[in-house]
């Protein structure tokens, strides 16, 4: 999230697009209910289904999964036919002054560049014009005919309201409501909040869906102002925790990038991590990668670490691929080349997408180990449980570690919310029988192989040898020690660069925060980001303090937000080119001549001049962009993709199937499905009463809702001779589950490019082990697909067929 | 109210059955004081409370776990009760159906006790002692990647990569535990290495 739950209490309008926060994230949603009490916001909710926040809203609209690109172009055209632009803030604090090069060209549902036989574009073209000194060429009068705004202007002028009806199967009426409400959010004293979550993420094309509302939030102003924002409600508690801290193949902390076999020593790689200013005087805050570089690298390696031996780069895989996602993962896996698995609180057997594909791989395994407080499916993906789990036992020859840990109540530390507030929080019960922390576990596994490879030698020992393990107790390091850590400190005294006499921090101290840190190897820190959290103050992750002067929503004294305790990014763009805030009853920063001051942590150096330097200080433009550059696979502007199981083509181009560039593997092309043998548009979610595949092990939550259904509407039911509470089979191209159905007016079918297309609901709480019903997930079901940016699979479009049927063999009916 | 008490303050000093009079002594207005005279003491009096967290979606609610006993202190502690924080700014002390019944995700019956191994073939876990289990996965994952790790690519140029064993972190885990998740897999190598993030 940009912003906070806190802060959505102080939006004029809230957009849930892609989410359903009413069921998914309750007592956040609360801010929603404030704000429409209190200020008498609105609600609108575009979904394929009449959800329980859809019963809540002022307006709801339907649309069919997976074109949301299509309906948001279409309301960005809406904005700029109508003259409903933010102005000042789209032409000062955007790319839309910016020249692009001539190269560069959209038609027939691609841009330039594009390679079918690689499924990838060649994305040099997208990008700005250069001058002699290295910047880009604006147009600050917006009339250059290959300004950004003008190629935005030509992009989104075929998505008009008839087209958006025809491609989302929103009728005319409908959208033109949705865009008028909209559109008034123009208004500098008027914000919109966009609420997303999965929705968004889980298709081929999952980056532009987002891509997509940002750009109509920056047309309309609404970003870096309170109660607007880009605000992603994330799914898992620490969710946020894990992606800042660079628990993913392409990623060490901090958002830096793992390296890449083309950069085989530390001077290549940061080589192309300059971040030059693209307009003169900006930030472009990356600049200082190199500092959290290498203080990251003395985080892992201490004196192993040195600048002769580049910081121990050495010491770094390098990627060939782009990432070893689970989906390529599991691809390995199922071709026989990966032989140990560690699952850590993570149940693949129902989170990735082609069970079928995930059970083959896991069965290919030499060793499985899972850590979880709960028994897990995937700890026992080799038992038989009838058509629930029908494997033949006897013939898996996947050894099998299931190892107990603590869980939230037993254990310590923080959680990092999609506010990005680090909380601490405090460990209440005795763990049962034998479990124990993670921490625990992760360094009895360090050390006892540490000591086989001093004992014995082996592969490459030197990363283990020296990677830095400096706790009170090596084998059960404390969560202060490792906040601290994460946090960084000095390693010499540090010295004021004006005064060298002077010592800032001295050794052994924690810093401040990331702006101490030092590109020398004299401070280390685990993620830049997040440094700040515990420093000689002590924990700030523990802080209680809920004032909340003026009822901003800022909280600023309670725990920690990244950065810098900052609780919304961007907020210099909440005030004008003078500094002074575009709507005085929300002020949120503001210029006093020398300073910025105001309720929050100015995202901006504090005397930073409001007219020289821009608010987007981490791009190298000084500016947010409505042209990404190349910085996105498929396409620097959003353009409708179909998913690639969809029930009808792309009205663009008739011949191109979902993502151009979406992530699939040749062994799984021959299991997609058509929509003459699959006709029905099929989704996933999750329900109130369900946390993922967790709350069926507790009795309140599966007696509230205690077994599988789907969702269909009473016309699908009525025309395939389905009861409500009768049995259905609904299968893919890949898999077959049984359910109960729920025959509902909440799904009703649509018109999409002259075709009726049916909805298909599934929800995804329900496995065979637990205390509810033994049931079906929709990864049964769901196709192999990767985003073609993150490589997310795709769970929200995909093709089923659906009739009726008899309970499932095992089913207690 | 005339006196700065935060509002869980509020509810604990007048549940936990504070005499009238030294609610008015804490400088309570009289007809508060009366009322608070009039409520029973609290059940969950002689708990240890504890401030936490909702371990499910990412509002992350606060809690307050009540517990007979004090972990803390060493102590055998069990849940008795959890109930939102007041004083939490997001929930304001609200909890939605998941969050209400967190006593039962950690009491659920197939809550984890022993360390358990399947050997292959076979229908059934049966229980070992953490060194087995930890010695076992040692040395499994050190006869793996010695037989697999790529140190150096077709040009000779040193990749250090581990594609063989793949890790799935925990998203619900702590940041600290990430962190020293993150050490630990990244040391070793381990490339195939991904979170629920990108799920
Ligand atoms: S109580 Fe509900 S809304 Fe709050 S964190 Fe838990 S699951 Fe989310």
């Amino acid at each position: 999230m940009t912003n906070a739950w806190t802060d959505i209490k102080n939006t004029d309008l809230v957009v849930v697009m892609g989410g359903n926060a009413a069921e998914a994230h309750p007592c956040g949603f609360k801010w929603v209910t404030e704000a429409k009490a209190h200020r008498g916001a609105k609600l609108i909710v575009v979904d394929p289904r009449y959800t329980r926040t859809a019963s809540v809203s002022d307006f709801y609209a339907p649309i069919r999964q997976g074109t949301d690109i299509a309906f948001l172009n279409g309301v960005i055209n809406y904005c700029i036919q109508n003259n409903k632009v933010q102005w000042e803030y789209t032409k000062a604090y955007t790319n839309a002054s910016f020249i692009v090069q001539d190269g560069f060209a959209y038609s027939d549902g691609l841009f330039s560049g594009y390679d079918e036989d690689k499924r990838d574009y060649d994305r040099s073209s997208w990008d700005y014009v250069m001058d002699e000194d290295g910047f880009a060429r604006t147009d600050p009068t917006l009339q250059h005919p290959r300004c950004v705004w003008n190629l935005l202007k030509e992009h989104v002028s075929a998505y008009t309201p008839e087209m958006v009806e025809r491609i989302c199967g929103t009728p005319r009426d409908k959208f033109l409501k949705v865009a008028e409400m909209i559109s008034e959010c123009s208004s500098p004293t008027k914000t919109m909040t966009s609420m997303y979550a999965l929705g968004w993420t889980q298709h081929s094309h999952g980056a532009q869906n987002i891509r997509a509302m940002a750009m109509l939030q920056l047309i309309l102003g609404n970003i870096g102002v309170r109660g607007g924002g880009m605000n992603a409600l994330r799914g898992h508690s620490n969710i946020q925790g894990l992606t800042d801290l660079g628990l993913m193949s392409h990623l060490l902390t901090g958002y830096l990038n793992m390296p890449t076999e083309k950069e085989p020593d530390f001077e290549t790689y940061m080589s192309s991590r300059q971040f030059r200013p693209l307009r003169p005087g900006q930030t472009s805050y990356w600049q200082n990668y190199r500092k959290f570089m290498v203080s990251f690298m003395k985080a892992m390696y201490g004196d192993a670490a040195t600048a002769e031996n580049g910081w121990a780069y050495h010491y770094l895989s390098k990627l060939d691929v782009p990432a070893y996602d689970v989906l390529r993962v599991f691809e390995m896996m199922n071709a026989g080349h990966v032989n140990g698995y560690i699952c850590q609180g993570f149940n693949p057997l129902l989170a990735f997408p082609n069970r079928g594909k995930v059970v083959a791989g896991l069965s290919k395994l030499k060793f499985l180990i899972t850590m979880d407080p709960l028994d897990t499916e995937t700890a026992r993906f080799w038992e038989n449980h009838g058509e629930f789990n029908d494997v033949d036992t006897a013939s898996i020859q996947t050894e099998v570690i299931q190892l107990p840990t603590r869980c939230f109540a037993e254990d310590q530390g923080s959680l990092t919310n999609s506010g990005r507030w680090l909380q601490w929080f405090w460990p209440a019960a005795t763990a049962p029988g034998e479990a124990r922390a993670d921490t625990w576990i992760m360094a009895q596994i360090f050390l006892r192989m540490r000591e086989l490879y001093r004992k014995e030698g082996g592969a490459f020992p030197d990363p283990l040898l020296n990677l830095s393990w400096e706790y009170h107790d090596p084998g059960d390091p404390e969560p202060e020690e490792l906040a601290k850590e994460i946090n960084g400190r000095a390693l010499r005294d540090l010295t004021d660069p004006n005064d060298p006499s002077k010592v800032l921090v001295p050794a052994g101290k924690q810093v401040l925060n990331f702006s101490q840190l030092r590109d020398d190897g004299s401070t280390m820190c685990g993620c830049w980001i997040y440094s700040g959290n515990f420093n000689e103050n002590g924990n700030n992750m523990a802080r209680r303090d809920n004032h909340d002067p003026d009822n901003t929503g800022a909280y600023l004294g309670w725990t920690f937000a990244w950065p810098l305790n900052r609780r919304t990014l961007y907020n210099r763009a909440s005030a004008d080119l003078n500094g002074k805030p575009w709507d005085p009853s929300r002020k949120l920063m503001e210029w006093d001549g020398t300073k910025w001051t105001g309720y929050d942590v100015p995202d901006i150096a504090p005397n930073a001049k409001p007219q020289d330097v821009m608010p987007f200080i981490m791009n190298q433009e000084g500016v947010s962009r409505l042209f990404t550059r190349g910085l996105l696979r498929d396409g620097p502007f959003p353009a409708h993709m179909e998913p690639f199981e969809s029930p009808v083509q792309n009205v663009f181009n008739r011949k191109m199937r979902g993502n151009p560039v979406g992530r699939i593997f040749e062994s799984d092309i021959s299991q997609f499905g058509n929509s003459d043998e699959f006709p029905y548009a099929a989704t996933s979610y999750r329900l109130t009463e369900h946390f993922h595949y967790w709350t069926k092990h507790n009795r309140v939550n599966a007696s509230l809702q205690p077994e599988f259904f789907v969702e269909l509407s009473e016309e699908l039911a009525a025309e395939k001779g389905i009861k409500a509470g009768g049995w259905v089979r609904v299968w893919s191209k890949r898999g077959s589950v049984k359910a109960k159905a729920v025959v509902t007016k909440r799904i009703r079918p649509l018109i999409c490019d002259g075709k009726t297309v049916h909805v298909i609901g599934i929800p995804l709480h329900w496995g065979f082990t637990g205390t509810a019903k033994k049931g079906f997930g929709p990864n049964s079901l769901t196709p192999f697909v990767g985003e073609a940016n993150i490589e997310t699979p795709g769970y929200k479009a995909f093709l089923v067929n659906i009739e009726p049927s008899t309970a499932p063999g095992g089913a207690v009916a | 109210m005339n006196m700065e008490l935060s509002r869980r303050g509020f509810l604990k000093a007048t549940g936990a059955g504070v005499a009238a009079t030294s609610l008015g002594a804490m400088g309570f207005g009289a007809a508060e004081a009366a009322v608070a005279a009039h409520v029973r003491p609290m059940k969950l009096a002689n708990t240890t409370e504890t401030r936490n967290t909702c371990p499910y979606c990412s509002v992350a609610c606060g809690i307050i776990i009540y517990s007979k006993g004090d972990v803390r202190k060493g102590e055998q502690a069990d849940v008795v009760h959890i109930e939102g924080d007041a004083d939490h700014p997001t929930n304001l002390g609200t909890l939605c159906p998941k969050g209400a019944a967190l006593k039962d995700f950690v009491q659920a019956p197939t809550r984890l006790k022993h360390p358990m191994i399947r050997k292959p073939g076979s229908d059934k876990f049966e229980q070992v002692s953490w060194d087995v289990a930890l010695d076992r996965i040692a040395r499994l994952m050190k006869d793996d990647r010695d037989a697999n790790f790529l140190a150096a690519n077709a040009d000779g140029l040193a990749v250090n990569r581990w594609t063989t064993t793949g890790m799935l972190a925990a998203s619900a885990t702590t940041n600290e535990t990430a962190w020293t998740t993150f050490k630990v897999a990244k040391a070793l190598g381990i490339v195939g290495f991904d979170n629920q993030a990108r799920v």
